[in-house]
Protein backbone atom coordinates (compact mmCIF):
# COMPACT_ATOMS: atom_id res chain seq x y z
CA UNK A 1 0.00 0.00 0.00
CA UNK A 2 1.35 3.03 -0.71
CA UNK A 3 1.07 5.65 1.73
CA UNK A 4 -0.76 9.42 1.37
CA UNK A 5 1.54 12.16 1.86
CA UNK A 6 0.74 15.72 2.29
CA UNK A 7 2.94 17.04 -0.58
CA UNK A 8 3.26 17.09 -4.20
CA UNK A 9 3.32 13.54 -3.74
CA UNK A 10 -0.24 13.02 -2.90
CA UNK A 11 -1.16 13.21 -6.45
CA UNK A 12 0.82 10.41 -7.26
CA UNK A 13 -0.10 8.59 -5.07
CA UNK A 14 -3.55 8.54 -5.22
CA UNK A 15 -3.42 7.67 -8.62
CA UNK A 16 -1.24 4.32 -8.29
CA UNK A 17 -4.30 3.00 -5.99
CA UNK A 18 -7.15 3.99 -8.18
CA UNK A 19 -5.34 3.53 -11.83
CA UNK A 20 -9.04 3.93 -13.53
CA UNK A 21 -8.74 7.87 -12.31
CA UNK A 22 -8.27 9.96 -15.27
CA UNK A 23 -5.14 11.32 -14.54
CA UNK A 24 -3.76 13.57 -17.00
CA UNK A 25 -0.29 11.80 -18.06
CA UNK A 26 0.01 14.93 -20.26
CA UNK A 27 -0.21 17.48 -17.54
CA UNK A 28 -2.12 19.13 -20.34
CA UNK A 29 -5.10 19.86 -17.99
CA UNK A 30 -2.73 20.83 -15.10
CA UNK A 31 -2.23 24.60 -14.41
CA UNK A 32 1.69 23.93 -14.14
CA UNK A 33 3.46 21.43 -16.20
CA UNK A 34 3.61 17.84 -14.04
CA UNK A 35 6.39 18.00 -11.71
CA UNK A 36 7.20 14.31 -13.74
CA UNK A 37 6.84 15.47 -16.58
CA UNK A 38 9.12 18.67 -16.33
CA UNK A 39 11.71 15.90 -15.02
CA UNK A 40 11.73 13.93 -18.27
CA UNK A 41 12.30 17.12 -19.82
CA UNK A 42 14.71 17.60 -18.28
CA UNK A 43 16.64 14.76 -18.54
CA UNK A 44 16.17 14.43 -22.12
CA UNK A 45 17.23 17.97 -22.91
CA UNK A 46 20.73 17.15 -20.47
CA UNK A 47 21.21 13.83 -22.89
CA UNK A 48 21.37 16.17 -25.89
CA UNK A 49 25.26 17.11 -26.34
CA UNK A 50 25.56 21.12 -26.84
CA UNK A 51 27.04 20.48 -30.13
CA UNK A 52 23.84 18.87 -31.39
CA UNK A 53 21.55 20.92 -29.28
CA UNK A 54 20.66 23.72 -31.64
CA UNK A 55 20.10 21.02 -34.60
CA UNK A 56 18.03 19.00 -32.29
CA UNK A 57 16.14 21.63 -30.97
CA UNK A 58 15.26 23.10 -34.53
CA UNK A 59 14.10 19.60 -35.84
CA UNK A 60 11.62 19.30 -32.84
CA UNK A 61 10.22 22.85 -33.77
CA UNK A 62 8.66 23.05 -30.42
CA UNK A 63 9.88 26.23 -29.22
CA UNK A 64 9.86 29.10 -31.57
CA UNK A 65 12.78 31.05 -32.95
CA UNK A 66 12.07 34.23 -30.90
CA UNK A 67 11.70 31.71 -27.83
CA UNK A 68 15.35 30.10 -28.72
CA UNK A 69 16.80 33.16 -29.13
CA UNK A 70 15.99 34.55 -25.77
CA UNK A 71 18.53 31.58 -24.73
CA UNK A 72 22.22 31.83 -23.60
CA UNK A 73 23.41 28.65 -25.02
CA UNK A 74 27.17 29.60 -24.21
CA UNK A 75 26.32 29.24 -20.58
CA UNK A 76 26.63 25.85 -18.23
CA UNK A 77 24.84 23.43 -19.35
CA UNK A 78 23.03 22.93 -16.32
CA UNK A 79 21.95 26.36 -16.46
CA UNK A 80 20.68 25.79 -20.11
CA UNK A 81 18.73 23.12 -19.62
CA UNK A 82 16.80 25.12 -16.86
CA UNK A 83 16.22 27.89 -19.24
CA UNK A 84 14.88 25.82 -21.63
CA UNK A 85 12.83 23.63 -19.43
CA UNK A 86 11.30 26.74 -18.48
CA UNK A 87 10.60 27.43 -22.23
CA UNK A 88 8.87 24.27 -21.89
CA UNK A 89 6.40 25.10 -19.33
CA UNK A 90 5.78 28.02 -20.60
CA UNK A 91 4.75 26.71 -23.99
CA UNK A 92 2.56 24.02 -21.64
CA UNK A 93 4.51 21.38 -23.26
CA UNK A 94 2.94 17.72 -22.75
CA UNK A 95 4.34 14.50 -22.31
CA UNK A 96 3.62 13.62 -26.04
CA UNK A 97 6.15 17.07 -26.99
CA UNK A 98 8.73 15.04 -24.60
CA UNK A 99 8.62 12.14 -26.04
CA UNK A 100 9.04 13.50 -29.34
CA UNK A 101 11.61 15.14 -28.76
CA UNK A 102 13.40 12.16 -26.99
CA UNK A 103 12.50 10.07 -30.51
CA UNK A 104 14.23 12.74 -32.18
CA UNK A 105 17.50 12.24 -29.71
CA UNK A 106 17.28 9.00 -30.44
CA UNK A 107 17.59 9.49 -34.20
CA UNK A 108 20.50 10.94 -34.05
CA UNK A 109 22.32 8.30 -31.96
CA UNK A 110 20.60 5.38 -33.44
CA UNK A 111 23.85 4.14 -33.81
CA UNK A 112 24.39 3.82 -30.14
CA UNK A 113 22.01 1.19 -29.77
CA UNK A 114 21.52 -2.30 -30.29
CA UNK A 115 18.69 -3.14 -33.03
CA UNK A 116 16.79 -6.72 -33.63
CA UNK A 117 14.89 -7.21 -37.33
CA UNK A 118 12.49 -8.56 -37.61
CA UNK A 119 11.02 -9.92 -41.07
CA UNK A 120 6.72 -10.46 -41.18
CA UNK A 121 5.33 -13.45 -43.51
CA UNK A 122 1.95 -13.63 -44.61
CA UNK A 123 -0.10 -16.10 -43.48
CA UNK A 124 -1.48 -18.52 -46.18
CA UNK A 125 -4.62 -16.86 -47.76
CA UNK A 126 -4.08 -13.09 -46.42
CA UNK A 127 -4.69 -10.58 -48.84
CA UNK A 128 -2.54 -7.92 -49.61
CA UNK A 129 -4.20 -5.17 -48.47
CA UNK A 130 -3.67 -1.41 -49.34
CA UNK A 131 -1.29 0.59 -46.41
CA UNK A 132 -2.00 3.68 -45.31
CA UNK A 133 0.05 4.87 -42.36
CA UNK A 134 -2.65 7.01 -40.42
CA UNK A 135 -4.55 4.08 -39.92
CA UNK A 136 -1.57 2.25 -39.14
CA UNK A 137 -0.84 4.49 -36.37
CA UNK A 138 -3.85 4.74 -35.30
CA UNK A 139 -4.61 1.23 -34.95
CA UNK A 140 -1.52 0.48 -33.07
CA UNK A 141 -1.88 2.36 -30.58
CA UNK A 142 -5.65 1.39 -29.62
CA UNK A 143 -3.85 -2.49 -29.62
CA UNK A 144 -1.32 -1.68 -27.35
CA UNK A 145 -3.57 1.02 -24.78
CA UNK A 146 -6.20 -1.68 -24.75
CA UNK A 147 -3.58 -4.30 -24.18
CA UNK A 148 -1.84 -2.73 -21.53
CA UNK A 149 -3.41 0.65 -19.55
CA UNK A 150 -0.37 2.28 -19.01
CA UNK A 151 1.88 2.77 -21.85
CA UNK A 152 2.86 6.25 -23.55
CA UNK A 153 3.09 5.80 -27.38
CA UNK A 154 4.42 7.97 -29.89
CA UNK A 155 5.34 8.41 -33.71
CA UNK A 156 7.28 10.28 -36.18
CA UNK A 157 7.38 9.62 -39.96
CA UNK A 158 11.02 9.27 -41.17
CA UNK A 159 12.39 8.84 -44.20
CA UNK A 160 11.18 6.16 -47.12
CA UNK A 161 8.23 5.42 -45.60
CA UNK A 162 8.88 4.31 -42.37
CA UNK A 163 7.62 5.71 -39.04
CA UNK A 164 9.43 5.28 -35.44
CA UNK A 165 7.46 4.25 -33.04
CA UNK A 166 8.27 5.20 -29.00
CA UNK A 167 7.01 2.61 -26.38
CA UNK A 168 7.03 3.34 -22.70
CA UNK A 169 5.72 0.79 -20.46
CA UNK A 170 3.82 0.42 -17.59
CA UNK A 171 1.98 -1.85 -15.40
CA UNK A 172 -1.64 -2.42 -14.40
CA UNK A 173 -0.51 -0.13 -12.05
CA UNK A 174 2.56 1.92 -12.24
CA UNK A 175 2.91 5.35 -14.77
CA UNK A 176 4.92 4.07 -18.14
CA UNK A 177 8.55 4.83 -16.95
CA UNK A 178 9.78 7.18 -19.25
CA UNK A 179 13.65 6.22 -18.90
CA UNK A 180 13.37 2.90 -20.64
CA UNK A 181 11.71 2.98 -23.53
CA UNK A 182 11.32 0.59 -26.83
CA UNK A 183 11.50 1.95 -30.18
CA UNK A 184 10.08 0.31 -33.30
CA UNK A 185 11.01 1.50 -36.80
CA UNK A 186 9.13 0.16 -39.06
CA UNK A 187 9.51 0.72 -43.15
CA UNK A 188 5.79 0.31 -43.94
CA UNK A 189 6.76 -0.99 -47.56
CA UNK A 190 8.76 -3.75 -46.63
CA UNK A 191 8.06 -6.77 -44.05
CA UNK A 192 10.70 -5.62 -41.88
CA UNK A 193 10.62 -4.10 -38.49
CA UNK A 194 13.32 -3.03 -35.79
CA UNK A 195 13.11 -2.51 -32.75
CA UNK A 196 15.46 -1.68 -29.75
CA UNK A 197 14.17 -1.98 -26.53
CA UNK A 198 16.12 -1.55 -22.87
CA UNK A 199 14.01 -3.98 -21.20
CA UNK A 200 11.10 -6.15 -20.61
CA UNK A 201 11.95 -8.16 -23.43
CA UNK A 202 8.26 -9.68 -22.77
CA UNK A 203 6.28 -7.02 -24.36
CA UNK A 204 8.02 -8.16 -27.81
CA UNK A 205 5.51 -10.48 -28.70
CA UNK A 206 2.76 -8.21 -28.17
CA UNK A 207 4.62 -5.69 -30.78
CA UNK A 208 4.18 -8.60 -33.20
CA UNK A 209 1.04 -9.36 -32.86
CA UNK A 210 0.01 -5.46 -33.23
CA UNK A 211 2.31 -5.81 -36.77
CA UNK A 212 -0.41 -8.66 -38.04
CA UNK A 213 -2.97 -6.29 -39.51
CA UNK A 214 -0.22 -3.94 -41.21
CA UNK A 215 2.07 -6.06 -42.54
CA UNK A 216 3.15 -6.04 -46.36
CA UNK A 217 4.29 -7.94 -48.94
CA UNK A 218 5.68 -5.12 -51.34
CA UNK A 219 9.52 -6.67 -52.44
CA UNK A 220 12.05 -3.85 -51.25
CA UNK A 221 12.43 -0.63 -53.42
CA UNK A 222 15.18 -1.16 -55.79
CA UNK A 223 18.13 0.94 -55.12
CA UNK A 224 20.99 1.07 -57.74
CA UNK A 225 24.30 2.72 -56.67
CA UNK A 226 25.28 3.33 -59.89
CA UNK A 227 28.69 4.83 -61.39
CA UNK A 228 29.22 8.60 -62.03
CA UNK A 229 29.73 8.35 -65.36
CA UNK A 230 31.18 11.49 -66.49
CA UNK A 231 29.46 13.57 -69.00
CA UNK A 232 32.26 14.98 -71.17
CA UNK A 233 31.99 12.94 -74.56
CA UNK A 234 35.84 13.92 -74.37
CA UNK A 235 37.01 11.28 -71.53
CA UNK A 236 37.05 7.68 -72.44
CA UNK A 237 37.03 4.91 -70.29
CA UNK A 238 38.37 1.84 -71.66
CA UNK A 239 37.53 -0.65 -69.29
CA UNK A 240 34.05 -0.26 -68.77
CA UNK A 241 33.12 -3.47 -68.84
CA UNK A 242 35.51 -4.41 -65.86
CA UNK A 243 34.18 -1.27 -63.83
CA UNK A 244 30.73 -2.98 -64.29
CA UNK A 245 31.88 -6.28 -63.41
CA UNK A 246 33.64 -4.62 -60.74
CA UNK A 247 30.51 -2.89 -59.27
CA UNK A 248 28.10 -6.08 -60.15
CA UNK A 249 30.59 -8.44 -57.63
CA UNK A 250 30.28 -5.14 -54.77
CA UNK A 251 26.81 -5.35 -55.45
CA UNK A 252 26.42 -9.59 -54.78
CA UNK A 253 29.03 -9.08 -51.96
CA UNK A 254 27.85 -5.93 -50.33
CA UNK A 255 24.19 -5.32 -51.19
CA UNK A 256 23.06 -2.14 -52.12
CA UNK A 257 22.27 -0.52 -48.97
CA UNK A 258 24.27 1.04 -46.48
CA UNK A 259 26.74 -0.92 -44.60
CA UNK A 260 26.37 -2.28 -40.54
CA UNK A 261 28.48 0.13 -38.92
CA UNK A 262 31.75 -1.76 -37.22
CA UNK A 263 34.87 0.02 -36.49
CA UNK A 264 37.22 -2.44 -36.44
CA UNK A 265 38.21 -6.12 -37.25
CA UNK A 266 41.00 -8.69 -36.31
CA UNK A 267 42.83 -11.42 -37.50
CA UNK A 268 45.36 -13.23 -35.26
CA UNK A 269 47.19 -15.74 -38.01
CA UNK A 270 49.69 -18.80 -36.63
CA UNK A 271 51.44 -20.33 -39.02
CA UNK A 272 54.37 -22.42 -39.44
CA UNK A 273 57.10 -21.39 -41.69
CA UNK A 274 56.82 -23.18 -44.87
CA UNK A 275 59.65 -23.01 -47.81
CA UNK A 276 61.04 -25.07 -50.87
CA UNK A 277 64.10 -24.99 -50.07
CA UNK A 278 65.70 -27.74 -47.70
CA UNK A 279 66.75 -26.64 -44.54
CA UNK A 280 67.19 -22.87 -42.79
CA UNK A 281 66.75 -21.77 -39.95
CA UNK A 282 63.18 -20.94 -39.48
CA UNK A 283 62.19 -23.88 -41.39
CA UNK A 284 63.49 -25.96 -38.26
CA UNK A 285 61.50 -24.21 -36.31
CA UNK A 286 58.57 -25.40 -33.87
CA UNK A 287 57.14 -22.35 -33.12
CA UNK A 288 54.70 -21.43 -35.40
CA UNK A 289 54.95 -17.43 -36.66
CA UNK A 290 52.66 -15.46 -35.24
CA UNK A 291 50.78 -12.35 -36.91
CA UNK A 292 48.39 -10.07 -36.10
CA UNK A 293 46.63 -7.50 -38.50
CA UNK A 294 43.86 -4.92 -36.87
CA UNK A 295 42.05 -2.93 -39.37
CA UNK A 296 39.81 0.04 -38.07
CA UNK A 297 37.66 2.43 -39.29
CA UNK A 298 34.69 4.74 -38.69
CA UNK A 299 32.73 2.81 -41.06
CA UNK A 300 35.28 -0.42 -41.42
CA UNK A 301 32.66 -2.35 -44.04
CA UNK A 302 31.37 0.83 -46.12
CA UNK A 303 35.26 1.10 -46.49
CA UNK A 304 36.41 -2.57 -47.52
CA UNK A 305 32.59 -2.08 -49.85
CA UNK A 306 34.38 1.26 -51.69
CA UNK A 307 37.89 -0.88 -52.09
CA UNK A 308 37.28 -2.56 -55.23
CA UNK A 309 35.10 0.38 -56.88
CA UNK A 310 38.17 2.93 -56.17
CA UNK A 311 40.46 0.56 -57.68
CA UNK A 312 42.69 -0.14 -54.35
CA UNK A 313 41.96 -3.56 -54.57
CA UNK A 314 40.66 -6.24 -57.11
CA UNK A 315 37.06 -7.74 -56.93
CA UNK A 316 35.95 -9.98 -55.82
CA UNK A 317 37.94 -9.55 -51.95
CA UNK A 318 38.89 -11.48 -49.46
CA UNK A 319 36.24 -13.88 -48.40
CA UNK A 320 38.31 -13.27 -45.09
CA UNK A 321 36.91 -9.58 -45.05
CA UNK A 322 33.62 -10.34 -46.66
CA UNK A 323 32.53 -12.90 -44.25
CA UNK A 324 32.36 -10.69 -41.04
CA UNK A 325 28.39 -9.80 -41.59
CA UNK A 326 27.48 -13.65 -42.41
CA UNK A 327 29.13 -14.61 -39.47
CA UNK A 328 28.71 -11.85 -37.61
CA UNK A 329 32.49 -12.12 -36.02
CA UNK A 330 34.91 -9.50 -36.05
CA UNK A 331 37.77 -11.52 -34.38
CA UNK A 332 39.59 -14.35 -36.35
CA UNK A 333 41.79 -16.95 -35.45
CA UNK A 334 43.54 -18.16 -38.81
CA UNK A 335 45.44 -21.57 -38.18
CA UNK A 336 47.08 -23.73 -40.50
CA UNK A 337 45.01 -26.92 -41.46
CA UNK B 1 47.34 -7.15 -81.27
CA UNK B 2 47.88 -6.30 -77.38
CA UNK B 3 50.74 -4.38 -78.19
CA UNK B 4 50.13 -0.42 -78.18
CA UNK B 5 52.69 0.94 -80.84
CA UNK B 6 52.77 4.82 -81.54
CA UNK B 7 52.38 4.98 -85.22
CA UNK B 8 49.79 2.06 -86.11
CA UNK B 9 47.46 4.52 -86.81
CA UNK B 10 47.10 7.55 -88.84
CA UNK B 11 46.73 10.81 -86.54
CA UNK B 12 43.08 12.66 -86.63
CA UNK B 13 43.09 16.42 -87.80
CA UNK B 14 43.92 18.47 -85.43
CA UNK B 15 43.80 15.50 -82.41
CA UNK B 16 45.56 14.48 -79.68
CA UNK B 17 44.49 11.60 -77.40
CA UNK B 18 46.44 10.13 -74.16
CA UNK B 19 46.02 7.63 -72.01
CA UNK B 20 45.76 7.54 -68.65
CA UNK B 21 46.80 4.54 -67.06
CA UNK B 22 46.43 3.67 -63.39
CA UNK B 23 44.43 2.23 -60.68
CA UNK B 24 42.40 4.47 -58.88
CA UNK B 25 39.84 5.69 -61.19
CA UNK B 26 38.77 8.61 -59.39
CA UNK B 27 41.63 10.35 -59.47
CA UNK B 28 42.38 9.53 -63.14
CA UNK B 29 38.91 10.99 -63.83
CA UNK B 30 39.95 14.24 -61.73
CA UNK B 31 43.18 14.71 -64.02
CA UNK B 32 40.99 14.42 -67.25
CA UNK B 33 38.12 16.87 -66.73
CA UNK B 34 41.12 19.42 -65.19
CA UNK B 35 42.98 18.61 -68.46
CA UNK B 36 40.18 19.27 -70.54
CA UNK B 37 39.28 22.55 -68.72
CA UNK B 38 42.53 23.92 -70.21
CA UNK B 39 42.34 26.42 -73.49
CA UNK B 40 43.87 24.69 -76.61
CA UNK B 41 44.01 24.26 -79.83
CA UNK B 42 44.15 21.13 -80.40
CA UNK B 43 40.98 19.00 -80.09
CA UNK B 44 41.91 16.51 -76.73
CA UNK B 45 40.77 13.22 -75.89
CA UNK B 46 41.47 11.51 -72.87
CA UNK B 47 41.58 7.64 -72.15
CA UNK B 48 41.54 5.90 -69.02
CA UNK B 49 42.64 3.04 -68.46
CA UNK B 50 43.06 0.65 -65.07
CA UNK B 51 45.58 -1.66 -67.25
CA UNK B 52 46.84 -2.70 -70.12
CA UNK B 53 46.31 -4.25 -72.92
CA UNK B 54 43.57 -2.25 -73.80
CA UNK B 55 40.49 -4.05 -74.56
CA UNK B 56 40.86 -4.84 -78.72
CA UNK B 57 38.00 -4.33 -81.58
CA UNK B 58 37.86 -1.40 -80.28
CA UNK B 59 37.78 1.46 -82.48
CA UNK B 60 40.35 4.17 -80.73
CA UNK B 61 42.31 6.80 -82.34
CA UNK B 62 46.13 6.95 -82.49
CA UNK B 63 47.36 7.62 -78.86
CA UNK B 64 50.39 10.37 -78.65
CA UNK B 65 51.14 10.02 -74.90
CA UNK B 66 50.80 7.56 -72.26
CA UNK B 67 50.93 8.21 -68.57
CA UNK B 68 51.32 5.54 -66.25
CA UNK B 69 50.07 6.72 -62.69
CA UNK B 70 51.54 5.06 -59.52
CA UNK B 71 49.55 5.65 -56.47
CA UNK B 72 52.64 6.20 -53.87
CA UNK B 73 50.36 4.31 -51.18
CA UNK B 74 49.57 1.26 -53.06
CA UNK B 75 51.59 -1.41 -53.99
CA UNK B 76 48.89 -2.77 -56.14
CA UNK B 77 48.93 0.46 -58.04
CA UNK B 78 52.53 -0.11 -58.83
CA UNK B 79 52.60 -3.25 -59.77
CA UNK B 80 49.49 -2.90 -62.13
CA UNK B 81 51.64 -0.35 -64.08
CA UNK B 82 54.59 -2.75 -63.89
CA UNK B 83 53.13 -5.64 -65.99
CA UNK B 84 51.44 -3.33 -67.93
CA UNK B 85 54.71 -1.78 -69.32
CA UNK B 86 54.45 -5.00 -70.74
CA UNK B 87 51.99 -4.33 -73.43
CA UNK B 88 53.79 -1.31 -74.52
CA UNK B 89 56.00 -1.02 -77.72
CA UNK B 90 59.41 -0.23 -77.09
CA UNK B 91 58.88 2.71 -80.03
CA UNK B 92 56.56 4.47 -77.35
CA UNK B 93 59.50 5.59 -75.05
CA UNK B 94 60.66 7.71 -77.23
CA UNK B 95 59.24 10.42 -75.54
CA UNK B 96 55.60 9.61 -75.56
CA UNK B 97 55.67 8.15 -72.06
CA UNK B 98 55.68 9.36 -69.24
CA UNK B 99 55.26 8.35 -65.36
CA UNK B 100 53.44 10.12 -62.63
CA UNK B 101 53.43 9.55 -58.79
CA UNK B 102 51.11 10.60 -56.85
CA UNK B 103 50.94 10.66 -52.65
CA UNK B 104 54.66 11.52 -52.30
CA UNK B 105 53.01 14.40 -49.90
CA UNK B 106 51.57 12.09 -47.03
CA UNK B 107 54.35 10.34 -46.56
CA UNK B 108 53.18 8.38 -43.19
CA UNK B 109 51.03 6.55 -46.02
CA UNK B 110 53.57 5.50 -48.67
CA UNK B 111 54.24 2.10 -48.65
CA UNK B 112 55.97 2.60 -51.80
CA UNK B 113 59.38 4.24 -52.03
CA UNK B 114 60.32 7.43 -54.34
CA UNK B 115 63.54 5.61 -55.29
CA UNK B 116 61.35 2.88 -56.58
CA UNK B 117 59.56 4.69 -58.91
CA UNK B 118 62.80 6.45 -60.09
CA UNK B 119 64.17 3.41 -60.74
CA UNK B 120 61.05 2.58 -62.94
CA UNK B 121 61.81 5.58 -64.63
CA UNK B 122 64.71 5.24 -65.29
CA UNK B 123 64.54 1.72 -66.83
CA UNK B 124 62.37 2.95 -69.25
CA UNK B 125 64.09 6.28 -70.49
CA UNK B 126 61.11 8.42 -69.39
CA UNK B 127 60.08 11.46 -67.26
CA UNK B 128 58.88 11.02 -63.82
CA UNK B 129 56.60 13.60 -62.62
CA UNK B 130 55.29 14.11 -58.94
CA UNK B 131 52.16 15.47 -58.66
CA UNK B 132 49.19 15.13 -55.60
CA UNK B 133 46.63 14.48 -57.61
CA UNK B 134 44.20 15.18 -54.97
CA UNK B 135 45.24 18.40 -54.59
CA UNK B 136 42.92 20.96 -56.80
CA UNK B 137 45.37 23.44 -57.31
CA UNK B 138 48.72 20.71 -57.91
CA UNK B 139 46.49 18.84 -60.05
CA UNK B 140 45.25 21.46 -62.43
CA UNK B 141 48.94 22.63 -62.81
CA UNK B 142 49.93 19.21 -63.81
CA UNK B 143 46.90 19.03 -66.23
CA UNK B 144 48.61 21.87 -67.95
CA UNK B 145 51.71 20.77 -67.99
CA UNK B 146 50.70 17.58 -69.07
CA UNK B 147 48.15 19.40 -72.05
CA UNK B 148 51.41 21.03 -73.50
CA UNK B 149 53.37 17.82 -73.28
CA UNK B 150 50.92 16.11 -75.30
CA UNK B 151 50.60 19.18 -78.14
CA UNK B 152 54.44 18.37 -78.40
CA UNK B 153 53.89 14.36 -78.37
CA UNK B 154 50.99 14.91 -81.01
CA UNK B 155 53.28 16.85 -83.45
CA UNK B 156 51.24 20.42 -82.45
CA UNK B 157 53.97 22.16 -81.83
CA UNK B 158 55.99 23.17 -84.25
CA UNK B 159 59.74 22.37 -84.47
CA UNK B 160 59.17 20.37 -81.09
CA UNK B 161 59.40 16.73 -81.24
CA UNK B 162 58.01 14.08 -79.22
CA UNK B 163 62.11 13.10 -79.14
CA UNK B 164 63.16 16.92 -78.78
CA UNK B 165 61.23 17.13 -75.36
CA UNK B 166 62.36 14.14 -73.95
CA UNK B 167 65.92 14.87 -74.01
CA UNK B 168 65.18 18.10 -72.76
CA UNK B 169 63.46 16.49 -69.55
CA UNK B 170 66.45 14.20 -69.72
CA UNK B 171 69.24 16.68 -68.80
CA UNK B 172 67.68 18.04 -65.90
CA UNK B 173 67.52 15.28 -63.97
CA UNK B 174 69.88 14.40 -61.02
CA UNK B 175 72.93 13.30 -62.34
CA UNK B 176 73.06 11.08 -58.93
CA UNK B 177 70.42 8.86 -60.67
CA UNK B 178 73.32 7.59 -61.93
CA UNK B 179 74.52 5.83 -58.77
CA UNK B 180 71.07 4.06 -57.94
Amino acid sequence: MVEIRRSQDSFRGISSICPWKSHSRDGSSAKEMDETVSEFFRRTILKIPLTEMMTILKTWNFLSENQLQTVNFRQRKESLVQDLVLLCEENRASLNDAALLDIIYTQFHRHQKVWDVFQMSKGPGEDTDLFDMEQFKSSFKKILKRALKNVTVSFRDAEENAVWIRIAWGTQYRKPNQYKPAYVVYYSQTPYAFTSSSQLKSNLPLLGQTFETHNSTTPLQERSLGLDINMDSRIIHENKTEKERVQRVTQEIFGDYPQPRLEFAQYKLETKFKSDLNGGILAEREEPLRCLVKFSSPHLLEALKSLAPAGIADAPLSPLLTCIPNKGMNYFKIRDK
Amino acid sequence: MSVLRPLDKLPGLNTATILLVGTEDALLQQLAEAMLKEDCTSELKVHLAKSLPLPSNVNRPRIDLIVFVVNLHSKHSLRNVEESLHHVDAAFFLGKVSFLATGAGRENHCSIHRNTVTKLAHTYRSPLLFCDLEIEDFRATMAQRLVRMLQICAGHVPSVSALNLLSLLQNSENPSLEDL
